[in-house]
């Protein structure tokens, strides 16, 4: 894989992102989630910025989806911009994420090259996995992206384990841990929380709670849909945001990142979103098991709207500013399919490389 | 119990036979390894021998009939045994394909492959010692272990589908794989069973397998039957094995691109096998003069033209290994032991017994040989593995008052040498006009393996030897 | 060189990679204040604190990926099962998360641990606690697996297997943790794929590993009396195998029985056959016969029990068919 393609400059940009929304500088302990005054103008424009890029990337996938230029399973993230824009602009470079297999948006949003991210899904050797992972298992040892994971809820523990290790060598960093509000019924999630509360461990797992876990609505998989209790039989801080505004998921982050760095304990957050696409590319939007109703009004609060709005009322952001900020997010789309299309297949002989590592040390 | 009699395979390629002639009357009392009838293969003339004792029963052939291998030709039984079912089954059995295994064998067979009926998954779990269930209760008193493998030698086959005939209680299963009470008897339909193994030390110490009976289950040949062989002295050329055995047999030569270029050119343009013809004729009247030496020195140094020319022969095939060798389609065999075949006419076609290791046999040692050879390819008494085997073949029809002709290659050897008669010409020699005795060698040469240089070669070798007789006894 | 039984020649191993690597530690069911349900870990607790020897709950799936995350974050963890029969819990971690690590992230996250615990029969715990699980592992790519069957062994490869880069499932016997034999002092290493020709004979080859090697060396000192001399390959490692060691052997006798302790279909003993079939054609005088468990859950009667095993007579009987002695 290319280190070119990995350094990109959105990765700069989010990095610059992630620097000004750090705890310190953003007041975690004081600011309500609707006080424009807790960020700069510029994190505004950013965390925008941001949003939009996943938005005009993921637009993309599906259009190279359909013309079979991406294979496979491919989940995409349109709706749920203000969760990872959030989360990964309330950490640091040497934090921890790991997520589940809806892992473009969290992984642009860290600051993976979008170049690499699309190079991957097209299975290209300059993907961010070098190939070999796919749409599902994007990872990034440079900016401790470890991974995105297949199997629902099997990550969990993994994210325990790594805040065993910062625990281990007395860290003070976070690893943060988001999935699917139908995760919350696997065997994987109750161990991890269980052992996470126990050991003290600096890990934020997060609930993304878009209501229907594939086609099957909480409702009717979730005996008790307040999920957000079940913090309480782990002896874990829990708490529920808005997940499509963005400045109440940084701020219900500051909260449990300074309990993970400072107090070394877990916390969980229910995040409530809605995902305005099918649960993959091969599952229709609505219809089957949600109406066009529903799907309509959910998009009214679309999460880059509600932002988009709040900083225009605030008299901060132009119209052209606005489409200034949407050129070159499809620009930044566009550059990534173009370097993706060109970039050349894994050669045959890596498909026997990496299945052991050499075992040196 | 009783014991039948089928048509063996008693030749490599026999697939039927004719009874020539029955050698047992019926209620004649015969035992294991007496000679029941003579029968004729697609080569020669064979003993069928008993493979049980007792009474030979009942006949079903008669003579003059023929009869595809593994056909019930007679019932060896005690006299007061009933035979009718075994009789019976004879027509059923000749029905089914030949080489179908029993039922018992194909679940062997596919052990392994999930899912089995459970008397295969218990058959396929070596040295298990389960409870005893479904085959039990059909009257075996076998061990669970000794139910694995082939079917049981000397069992009926059975028509597929259908279980075996239930064995009378009292009767215990014969013990498979023990040679002592069906020695040899060959699997179902014909096809002799061999270890890879023994397979593989029979072709290194030049032993042929055909010669051999196999000691292990269901007849198969396995390694302790090729050590006997060479014991015993096997097929009777085991000396002449165990001293080559260390060389090995034969070196494979990989096609080169103008050699496979070649061979596909010229089969399309002349038959499979493209042949071309090399004439010589020699000067003989040196190797004449030896001979009629010879002959005052005593019987037992008499030689033949034929004899000459064989050792000749071989003496050049050691000099020139590519004519020695077969065509394997894919690559080239040389042999490293040199095996002559010579052509001899029967009554009714032709044979080719083999000299085997020529070139290490003294001009006496063919000679006698040869004779023996000729006599008893006449007489239709030849074993499969005197007329298999050979890497090169010599034909002479000088007897005839021949004197030239074309020989027709045996594939998969790739030359053959026809010898005319050995006549007095006139020649000139360093101007001078002189009557000598001369012979014409024709060599036909497959061109896939041979190029006429090659033949050629090979033939100045032969005439080498052939005018310079002494060399061929010192 | 001391005797020591295998039990404690694992405990040495443990101590000794504890000391020397900082980023080593042990976790897992009663491992530190118990000091293990089968006593392995005995003394280790004392010895380096609880942050290195981790007691948890019963929740192998939990720690499993525990294992899993401090691996890909530069620890060196090693997992306890109790047994490898609750493991079944934690095969989702071992399977799709340690083995596939490094592949599906193109190389970018090693993974340096090791899974290890009791595995195979014992007697009378019945159907569910009376396993032998080598083949399903062994089937993964990215898993190595190792079976020691001796003290020399256990020691020689977990030390080895502590200092892989990669996910080493170890399968220790349940049976054989009080069994003796000679252990040399400190740094002894065997290697992960290299099996070793535990008795020398030319008649027939035997091919096992873990708790069968005992088995296979009592067949051959039975079947000596009679004349009949064994070669008794030891796998040690049935992931890698080494395929050169079955050939060598089987070449030279010409005859082969695979014993394991495991099911039949699929087992470790079809693969090793398979070997034999490729490897070995031309030199086969038999076909290869294997020995296992009877088709079917380990039953708790006494009697039942014995009959479902793999054991000395089953192979010996097995030998002399192959000898076509039977």
């Amino acid at each position: 894989m290319s280190t070119e393609a990995k350094r990109a400059p959105a990765q700069k940009r989010n990095e610059k992102g992630a620097e000004k929304g750090k705890p310190g500088n953003n007041g975690s302990e004081s600011s309500p989630a609707n006080d424009l005054a807790s960020t700069t103008p510029e994190v505004r424009r950013e965390l925008l910025t941001s949003m939009m890029l996943q938005r005009r990337f993921e637009e993309r996938c599906a259009e190279a989806y359909a013309l079979g230029k991406i294979g496979g399973f491919c989940h995409l993230y349109i709706g749920q911009e203000a969760i990872s824009t959030g989360v990964m602009s309330m950490i640091r470079p040497d934090d921890y994420v790991i997520t589940a297999y809806r892992d473009h948006g969290q992984a642009l949003a860290r600051g993976i090259s979008p170049r690499a991210i699309m190079a991957e899904l097209f299975g290209r050797a300059t993907g961010c996995s070098g190939g070999k992972g796919g749409s599902m298992h994007l990872f990034d040892s440079e900016t401790n992206f470890l991974g995105g994971h297949g199997i629902v809820g099997g990550h969990i523990p993994i994210a325990a384990g790594v805040g065993f290790a910062i625990k281990y060598r007395r860290g003070n960093q976070v690893c943060v841990c988001s999935f699917g509000e139908a995760a919350v019924n696997i065997g994987a999630f109750h161990e991890a929380l269980n052992i996470a509360s126990l050991w003290d461990l600096p890990v934020i797992f997060i609930i993304e709670n878009n209501r229907y876990g594939m086609g099957t609505a909480i409702s009717r998989s979730t005996a008790n849909e307040d999920v957000i209790v079940r913090a309480r039989g782990y002896r874990m801080e829990g708490e529920s945001v808005d997940g499509q505004d963005v400045f109440a998921v940084r701020e219900c982050m500051a909260r449990a990142v300074e309990r993970a760095r400072k107090e070394k304990r877990p916390t969980l957050i229910e995040m409530r979103t809605y995902r305005f696409m099918g649960h993959s590319m091969s599952d229709a939007v609505s219809g089957t098991y949600r109406t066009k109703d529903e799907l309509e009004e959910n998009m009214k609060r679309d999460p880059i709207l509600l932002l988009h709005n709040r900083i225009y009322e605030a008299g901060e952001l132009t119209e052209g500013d606005m489409h200034k900020i949407d050129d070159e997010a499809k620009a930044i789309a566009q550059d990534a399919w173009d370097f993706a299309d060109a970039s050349p297949e894994p050669p045959l002989e890596k498909l026997y490389t990496d299945v052991y590592a050499d075992t040196s040390s | 119990m009783a014991t039948k009699v089928t048509m063996e395979a008693l030749s490599p390629t026999m697939e039927e036979g004719r009874l020539v002639k029955w050698n047992k009357n019926e209620g004649d009392q015969v035992a294991a390894g007496d000679v029941l009838a003579e029968v004729e293969t697609d080569k020669a003339v064979m003993d069928l021998v008993a493979r049980g004792d007792g009474v030979l029963r009942k006949r079903l052939a008669n003579e003059g009939d023929s009869s595809p291998v593994g056909t019930l030709l007679a019932v060896i039984a005690t006299p007061d045994e009933n035979i009718e079912a075994i009789i019976g089954s004879a027509a059923g059995a000749a029905a089914a394909p030949a080489g179908q295994p029993a039922p018992a064998a194909q679940a062997s067979q596919s052990a392994g492959s999930a899912p089995q009926t459970p008397a295969a998954k218990k058959e396929s779990s070596g040295g298990s010692s389960i409870p005893q269930s479904a085959a039990e209760s059909q009257g075996e008193s076998s061990t669970p272990m000794q139910q694995r493998g082939g079917p049981q030698a000397g069992a009926p086959p059975s028509p597929p589908g259908r279980p075996a005939p239930p064995r009378p209680p009292s009767q215990p299963a014969a013990p498979r794989g023990n040679g002592a009470a069906h020695p040899g008897a060959p699997a179902a339909g014909g096809r002799q069973r061999t270890s890879p193994l023994a397979r593989r030390l029979a072709s290194e110490k030049g032993i042929q397998l055909g010669a051999i009976r196999g000691s292990g289950p269901g007849g198969r040949i396995v390694k302790r039957d090729i050590e006997n062989a060479k014991a015993t002295g096997g097929a009777g050329r085991s000396a002449a094995a165990e001293r080559l055995a260390a060389e090995g047999d034969f070196k494979d030569i990989a096609l080169t691109q103008i050699r496979k270029t070649i061979a596909r050119r010229l089969s399309e343009s002349n038959g499979p096998v493209p042949t071309f013809f090399l004439t010589a004729e020699f000067d003989a009247t040196r190797a004449a003069e030896m001979r009629t030496q010879l002959a005052e020195m005593g019987d037992q140094y008499k030689a033949s033209f034929n004899d000459i020319v064989i050792k000749a022969v071989a003496l050049a095939l050691a000099e020139h290994p590519e004519v020695n060798a077969h065509w394997l389609n894919d690559k080239i065999r040389q042999f490293n032991r040199i095996h002559v075949a010579m052509a001899v006419a029967i009554e009714d076609g032709l044979i080719t017994p083999v000299l085997f290791d020529a070139d290490r046999l003294t001009l006496w040692e063919i000679s006698e040989k040869a004779r023996d050879l000729a006599k008893r390819a006449r007489e239709r008494k030849l074993m499969p593995e005197e007329y298999t085997g050979a890497t090169f073949t010599v034909s002479n029809l000088g007897m005839f008052g021949i004197d030239q002709f074309t020989a027709i290659i045996n594939p998969p050897e790739v030359g053959i040498i026809a010898i005319g008669g050995v006549e007095e010409r006139p020649v000139v020699i360093d101007g001078q006009l002189e009557v000598r005795q001369r012979m014409r060698v024709t060599m036909s040469c497959d061109h896939r393996a041979v190029d006429g240089a090659t033949g050629a070669k090979f033939l100045q070798t032969v005439r080498r030897y052939i005018e310079n007789p002494l060399s061929l006894v010192i | 060189m001391a005797v020591l039984t295998y039990r404690d020649a694992l405990t040495q191993a443990l101590r000794e990679e504890l000391q020397r690597d900082d980023r080593v530690f042990l976790m897992g069911e009663e491992v530190a204040q118990y000091n293990g349900a089968y006593k392995v870990s005995k003394g280790l607790l004392d010895e380096f604190g609880p942050m290195r020897i981790v007691d948890t709950p019963i929740t192998e799936l939990g720690f499993a990926g525990v294992g899993v995350g401090a691996a890909m974050v530069g620890l060196r963890p090693i997992v306890e099962f109790m047994t490898w029969n609750f493991a079944l819990l934690a095969i989702d971690e071992v399977v799709n998360a340690a083995a596939k690590m490094l592949y599906m992230s193109g190389g970018q996250y090693k993974m340096p641990m090791v899974f290890r615990g009791p595995n195979g029969t014992a007697l009378q715990l019945g159907a569910q606690h009376s396993q032998a699980w080598e083949s399903w592992l062994a089937h993964i790519p990215g898993l190595k697996v190792c079976t020691p069957g001796t003290p020399a062994d256990a020691k020689g490869l977990l030390k080895s297997a502590i200092r892989d880069d990669n996910p080493v499932v170890f399968l220790e016997g349940e049976m054989l943790y009080n069994t003796k034999g000679e252990v040399p002092d400190g740094e002894h290493i065997v290697p992960i794929g290299q099996a070793e020709l535990k008795r020398e004979g030319d008649h027939c080859s035997i091919i096992t590993h873990g708790k069968m090697v005992l088995v296979a060396m009592k067949v051959a000192d039975d079947l000596a009396k009679e004349g009949i001399n064994i070669d008794v390959v030891d796998l040690r490692t049935v992931r890698p195998i080494d395929v050169e060691a079955i050939s060598k052997s089987v070449q030279k006798t010409n005859r082969a029985v695979v014993l394991e302790e495991g099911w039949e279909i699929c087992g470790m003993g079809s693969q090793v056959v398979d070997f034999i079939q490729r490897e070995c054609f031309d030199d086969l005088d038999a076909p290869v016969l294997r020995v296992h468990q009877e088709d079917v859950p380990m039953p708790y009667a006494k009697n039942l029990e014995r009959a479902a095993k793999p054991d000395a007579g089953k192979t010996i009987a097995a030998i002399k068919k192959v000898m076509y002695l039977d």
